[in-house]
């Protein structure tokens, strides 16, 4: 079976541009705004939607994105507000993937079988665990491939050749390349040194290779998409959100709006990166 | 003394519960590897050197020369014998783990990492703590074998541990204080993985209980078990037989760990560990990640953890800021799974009566962790008959501790 997500990928592959990837935390600030927000990417030109399902000690993360989580965490997220999320949004968009990210003691403890039963429901199309690497592969990725959610891996600088195959082995989706030694939002990466990994990972498989971490304007997410088959724009969304909220915390109004545009811009440069690079 | 740093394989039968853990680092369902990939090929290489020094006689001779000279090991078993006399019951012995150098525990392990951080040619050290024990001993070994430190400490600890945080300074580490999260151990741990996927080509990363993920919690356990290995040869000298039972604190559990490990075979010997029970398990205001918790993933191991039904961690609670950790080492969770060690609590008051009693009994001002150890066995020794010998693993001394009791007590000092 085709998945959402490879529909999208092998349809921006013809049309021979490179797919935006927005991520925003579910539950930040709140419920409903989190809601205006996820339904409002598609349309500001995200391809594909990475939801993150807060944890309250996210290792991998940098500061605006832990802060993003503990704001949707106050606000009463639960992995169960997590996929109503996702539920709702099937009811107005069935096609734009969504990717849940996040760590994996939430899924653990709700159970395996049972998150992947109400994630496939839910519509979610594939999801991305950062503390589950490819020796515990029987935890959950095993599991998920089964369930028809594709399990999107994260390769980094520091998976050499000989870790490649392994890294890519129950990959599906796409690869997300971290693009530098880090948490996200913090160093940009070099273009060249993108170029090359992208390179790399390219000759061990024939997944799409999206890039993250580090991608801030659109400038950034213009040059990488003039390499690599996706830019995803993390910390920098989320932090445009934080901007909009008042002393309390609250989204102040019209903030999913301005947001959006924001990821408009994003968008914009990611598509139109090939075409002034033929120049 | 014997040096059996290398106890995961060597001479291990196979029922024996020494011989974990597994090589995907699993004790039973616990340990693990839940890690970013980014740190998967520093964790392998780690494993690896490990492996490697742990088979090199020439690397435990420079841990047992610096054991003998610098720590002052081995740590004497003493008799505690008015507060045996008190109790009325059971024979009480101390293993005098406080007497180390740097006062607790925590240089066995440092010691061990510090000299496998130089095989390893790492020049940066990292480090997490909570009481500050911990950051102090690798501060130290960092000043002997000058390599820069740098020690994560949760903002609230900075605050209430402020004379470690100066030894730390003095010793020429940097403390970063962290206010991510509620700035207690486990934020500092987390900011302390941060920096190591960010600096992964020269930093070493020096884990200071048994947890973490494979291989952290072996390896911690092996430098640790000097402890339970000298008390094995201690006893049978002093008493001419195994202990009857041993108690230790546990937080992340590397005292206990220490101790209890040689003696994991010796079904004969009763195992207890006491968690901080905080203003007692009922209040949900404790870090007795066994008795209050269930089991979860966190900081690269599945293990017992505090958490909300939504898998969300908790924050754990202890007069004791060395348990104030909502997880274990997983290999405590295995042994709790299996009924080898049973692992029970003592409350933060009860900790504290214990802290005095032991210091007006034996002229011995204990850490207020070993004191939780100690509130069990004043609550059974009197129960048992005189020929009961426990040996307690006394971890860390008291020094640290006398402003918080004195708040506790309503003395200003």
């Amino acid at each position: 079976m085709t998945t959402r997500l490879e529909t999208r990928f092998a349809a921006l592959g013809k049309e021979g541009r490179a797919a935006f990837v927005a991520f925003i935390t579910a539950g930040d600030p709140d419920q409903e705004t989190s809601f205006e927000l996820l339904s409002g990417l598609a349309a500001a030109g995200a391809d594909v939607i990475e939801l993150g399902m807060p944890f309250t000690d996210p290792m991998a993360d940098g500061p605006a994105i832990q802060a993003s989580s503990l704001r949707a965490l106050k606000a009463g997220i639960t992995m169960k507000r997590t996929l109503d999320l996702v539920r709702r949004l099937r009811q107005a968009d069935n096609t734009t993937p969504v990717v849940l990210m996040g760590y994996y003691n939430p899924i653990y403890h709700m159970g395996v079988e049972n998150f992947l039963a109400q994630a496939k429901t839910a519509g979610v199309d594939g999801l991305i665990v950062v503390d589950l690497p490819p020796e515990e592969d029987d935890e959950l990725c095993v599991p998920a491939l089964n369930a028809g959610l594709n399990f999107i891996r994260l390769a980094t600088p520091t998976t050499d050749d000989k870790r490649l195959p392994a890294v890519l082995a129950n990959t599906s989706g796409f690869v997300y390349y971290v693009s530098i030694n880090g948490i996200t939002g913090s160093a940009s990466p070099e273009a060249r040194d993108v170029a090359q990994a992208i390179a790399r990972i390219k000759g061990h498989t024939s997944l799409p290779v999206a890039v993250g971490f580090g991608i801030r304007t659109p400038d950034q997410a213009a040059n990488i998409a003039r390499a690599a088959d996706g830019a995803v724009v993390g910390s920098a969304i989320v932090s445009a959100l934080a901007a909009e909220l008042d002393a309390k915390g609250k989204a102040r109004p019209g903030a999913p709006g301005r947001v959006l545009e924001f990821v408009r811009t994003l968008s914009d440069a990611t598509h139109t990166a090939r075409e002034s690079a033929a120049v | 003394m014997s040096m059996k740093v290398d106890t995961v394989a060597v001479g291990a039968t196979p029922n024996s519960l020494r011989s974990g853990p597994d090589g995907r680092g699993r004790f039973g369902i616990f340990g693990g590897r839940f890690v970013a990939e980014t740190l998967m090929p520093l964790i392998l290489d780690l494993e690896k050197a490990y492996d490697e020094a742990r088979n090199d006689p020439a690397f435990h001779a420079e841990l047992r020369d610096l054991q003998l000279h610098y720590t002052g090991r081995p740590s004497p078993l003493y008799f505690a014998s008015r507060l045996t006399e008190k109790l009325g019951g059971a024979k009480i012995y101390f293993k005098r783990e406080e007497l180390n150098h740097t006062g607790s525990h925590k240089i066995n392990n440092c010691l061990g990492q510090i000299l496998l951080a130089r095989r390893m040619g790492k020049t940066r050290i990292i480090a997490e703590t909570g009481a500050g024990q911990h950051g102090v001993a690798s501060a130290t070994v960092c000043a002997k074998f000058d390599l820069p430190c740098l020690v994560y400490m949760g903002a609230t600890d900075v605050e209430r541990q402020k004379p470690n945080v100066f030894r730390m300074r003095l010793l020429g580490a940097d403390v970063t204080a962290v206010t991510s999260g509620s700035g207690t151990l486990k934020d500092a741990m987390n900011e302390a993985l941060r920096d190591w996927v960010t600096n992964v080509g020269d930093t070493y990363y020096l884990i200071g209980t048994v947890a973490g993920p494979h291989p952290y919690p072996a390896m911690v356990r092996d430098f640790q078990s000097v402890i339970g290995e000298e008390t094995k040869q201690q006893i049978l000298e002093l008493e001419g037989k195994l202990p009857d039972t041993l108690v230790a604190c546990v937080g992340g559990g590397s005292n206990a760990m220490g101790l209890f490990h040689p003696f994991l075979d010796d079904t004969g010997v009763e195992i207890v560990g006491v968690e901080a029970g905080g203003h007692g398990v009922e209040t949900g205001e404790h870090s007795a990640s066994i008795t209050g918790g269930s089991p979860g993933v966190l900081h690269g191991n599945r293990t017992y953890l505090l958490q909300n039904d939504d898998g969300q961690i908790l924050e754990g609670h202890s007069i004791s800021a060395g348990l104030d950790y909502p997880g274990i080492g997983p290999e405590h969770s295995w042994l709790h799974d299996i009924g080898r060690v049973k692992y029970i609590n003592a409350t933060d008051k009860e900790a504290r009566d214990a802290f005095q009693v032991c210091s007006k009994l034996e002229g011995l001002i204990p850490a207020l962790e070993s004191a939780h150890a100690l509130a069990h066995i004043i609550k059974v020794a009197p129960t048992l008959p005189k020929d009961h010998v426990i040996v307690m693993c006394l971890s860390g001394r008291g020094d640290k501790d006398v402003f918080s009791v004195a708040e506790h007590l309503g003395v200003e000092l």
